[in-house]
């Protein structure tokens, strides 16, 4: 096991380069001047101004020469500076982090928590009433596409029926806590301010659920079929013969059989949704990386492009590793080796 | 060893038909048999002969299926009985024993954890030393060495044998009074199988077990029970004594059966087998189902089906051995 950790990890430095080199490359080669951004528009014209930012930036460097320093600062931890916010990549993702995982892990609790329930209730009652509720859930969830869902959700909940805040972490007029964890939920509770605490938890609500209803349709529809796989395996028969109770059966018997093919893919849905959640976090004003993708992409703000895609590579290997070892755990079948 | 007193359990015109594509198939065709404490009884036949399902529709374990008949355990009748009666009598008053050890065991849970949620299934005052006791005390029992560690294991750590060894100690952990067991050693090693036979019989031995023994190997049968009942084509063709049925067995396809067995006093230069194919149950022939496979059939067999007629020791199916031999009354 530890030899296998070793060597999963010594591996990761190597596919990350490889990760790092490919978006530099697609990055220049997407048409468009990041000296927009950097210079602004009406400075372009002005070949004095555009020549120093240009040398300033190293934008004047030939793209081998561009590409050498980029690494080595990447080895150095360095991501470079943001040609549009002017701070570190580095600490700008660090800044933003939290907001997103914070979103994210509530997202994918209860996401995962109601697709396990709702893809075992589909398969216990196969092809009846609540199958066919839970498969027009999941068919929405996985469906709708997040900007309309999550504008839908605020016309009603926000401007309609005003129960739930609008976009934001928090009420614009209040101050946020004092930064621990960067879990504001987490953070505002360490400071002790519940009024803080319910705040930022009713403006999760709708962020999550527009998040989270896809994880319930991918997770409910997986669970179900592997569960129905189960139920048709000699063990199934033999605990019903043996005069267990259907909900050991299923809970006790199948369901931990067929929860093992979901750990791979809620580790996956983790890593997506970490960089995924673009939209999502657009449209509900959050300021997360998703939101900072955007804006990079949109300005051609090459390092902080670099640095998100590197950060979502990063969680895809070790939410994989992550889910590998959680596998062996699982199914005492595996070894690693 | 012969029992005596009440049946145990009691199929009453056992029928079972799945509804399929190419129509409905009868597998089960009105199946009488009584089982006693105590006695073990063979039911034998080829594969597709009814003698599985008869047995699973008995515990309520066939979905998609009309069953129809009686079956009963005591005085409660099974056929049609709501799910708690049903799962009050499985495990706790008749368990069963499936074919193949390598599937029949939770790949994910320990030996130990399997054993316990049977036993908590039908005794769920247990706490969880006693149920880590009981589970040890029966593996012991099973002759299963190092019990005490083996019941941490995961089945895949187990032997074949081994497995089946833990299937027979969850079956007899409610203290059964009736053990199925649906050819429990075809899965197994030559050399296995006898030993998991030898322990059935003294299980039976020490419980006064009434044992059911689905099989369709006759070598297993001669050594092991009392009573035979042979299937063909969803029903019971032929019921004798073990002894009985070997010395003079009533049906042709008894006979044919037993002819298929390498025997030391004859030459083996072929071994012999039923010509043709049992019926498909969805398209039985008309008449005698063994009928287009038998060397005796004459016209009538063709066109009437047999029941069952006592000869002898023997209830045999079957119009020309009825007409050859001084009839009993019908059964």
């Amino acid at each position: 096991m530890k030899r296998y950790l070793a060597r999963r990890m010594a591996v990761m430095p190597f596919l990350l380069f490889g990760i790092a080199s490919i978006v530099f490359l697609v990055s220049r080669m997407t048409p468009g001047d990041p000296l927009v951004t950097i210079v602004g528009e009406r400075n372009l014209n002005n070949p004095e101004i555009v020549a120093a930012a240009k040398a300033q930036w190293g934008l004047d460097q030939s793209m081998p020469q561009q590409y050498a320093s980029f690494m080595k600062n990447l080895v150095k931890g360095n991501l470079g500076t943001s040609f549009s916010t002017r701070q570190p990549v580095m600490h700008d993702l660090w800044e933003r982090l939290p907001a997103t995982l914070e979103l994210t892990i509530y997202a994918l609790l209860g996401g995962v928590t109601v697709g396990i329930v709702l893809g075992v209730l589909a398969a216990r009652h196969r092809n009846k009433f609540i199958d066919h509720v839970s498969r027009f859930f999941a068919l929405i969830g996985s469906s709708l596409p997040a900007f309309w869902a999550g504008l839908l959700l605020l016309y009603v909940f926000y401007a309609r029926l005003g129960w739930l805040p609008g976009p934001g972490r928090i009420d614009p007029r209040g101050l946020a806590p004092n930064k621990v964890t960067g879990f504001y939920t987490v953070d505002s509770l360490l400071q002790g301010d519940f009024g803080l605490f319910k705040d930022s938890v009713m403006h999760l609500i709708l962020p999550a659920t527009v998040l989270g209803w896809g994880v319930v349709g991918i997770v409910s529809r997986l669970v179900r079929a592997s569960l129905l796989d189960e139920f048709s395996m000699d063990y199934v028969r033999v605990a019903r013969a043996m005069g267990l109770r259907e909900r050991t059966v299923v809970n006790t018997h199948a369901l931990r059989n067929a929860l093992l093919p979901t750990i791979t893919i809620v580790a996956f849905t983790f890593a997506f949704l970490l960089t995924g959640a673009v939209l999502t976090e657009t449209v509900f004003s959050w300021p997360g990386v998703g939101s900072y993708a955007v804006n990079a992409s949109r300005t051609l703000d090459y390092p902080a492009i670099i640095g998100v895609t590197l950060l979502g590579g990063t969680a895809f290997l070790l939410t994989n590793l992550i889910s590998d070892i959680a596998y062996a755990f699982a199914d005492p079948r595996i070894r690693l080796s | 060893m012969t029992a005596t007193g009440e049946p145990i359990l009691r199929l009453r015109d056992l029928r079972v038909t799945f509804q399929t594509p190419a129509g409905p198939a009868r597998a089960v065709r009105g199946v009488d048999l009584d089982v006693r404490a105590g006695e073990s009884v063979a039911v034998v036949g080829e594969s597709g002969s009814g003698k599985s399902v008869s047995m699973l529709a008995t515990l309520g374990l066939l979905h998609n299926a009309e069953v129809s008949g009686s079956v009963k355990w005591g005085d409660t009748e099974l056929v049609g009985a709501s799910t708690d009666t049903l799962r009050s009598v499985r495990g706790r008053r008749i368990a069963m024993v499936f074919q193949d050890p390598m599937t029949s065991l939770n790949p994910v849970l320990t030996i130990g954890k399997q054993m316990s949620l049977v036993m908590k299934a039908h005794q769920p005052n247990l706490g969880k030393k006693e149920l880590r006791t009981k589970a040890v005390d029966l593996l012991n029992r099973l002759a299963i060495p190092q019990a005490d560690r083996r019941i941490d294991a995961y089945p895949h750590e187990l032997s074949g044998g081994m497995r089946q060894r833990v299937m027979i100690a969850m079956a007899i952990s409610n203290d059964p009074e009736v053990l199925i067991a649906d050819e429990p050693t075809t899965a197994l090693d030559v050399t296995v199988q006898a030993q998991i036979m030898e322990l059935l019989l003294k299980l039976r031995n020490e419980h006064n077990l009434a044992l059911v023994l689905i099989t369709h190997d006759l070598g297993v049968v001669a050594g092991s029970a009392d009573r035979v009942a042979v299937m063909y084509a969803g029903r019971i063709v032929e019921r004798a004594p073990v002894l009985g049925l070997f010395a003079s067995p009533g049906h042709p396809y008894t006979s044919a059966l037993l002819d298929c067995l390498p025997r030391l006093d004859r030459r083996h230069d072929v071994v012999s087998s039923i010509g043709g194919t049992p019926p498909n149950p969805a398209d039985l022939p008309e008449g005698c189902p063994f009928a287009p496979r038998c060397p005796k059939a004459i016209d009538a067999c063709r066109s009437d089906e047999p029941n069952l007629v006592r000869i002898g020791t023997s209830d045999v199916a079957c119009s020309v051995v009825a007409a050859g031999a001084a009839v009993g009354e019908p059964v």
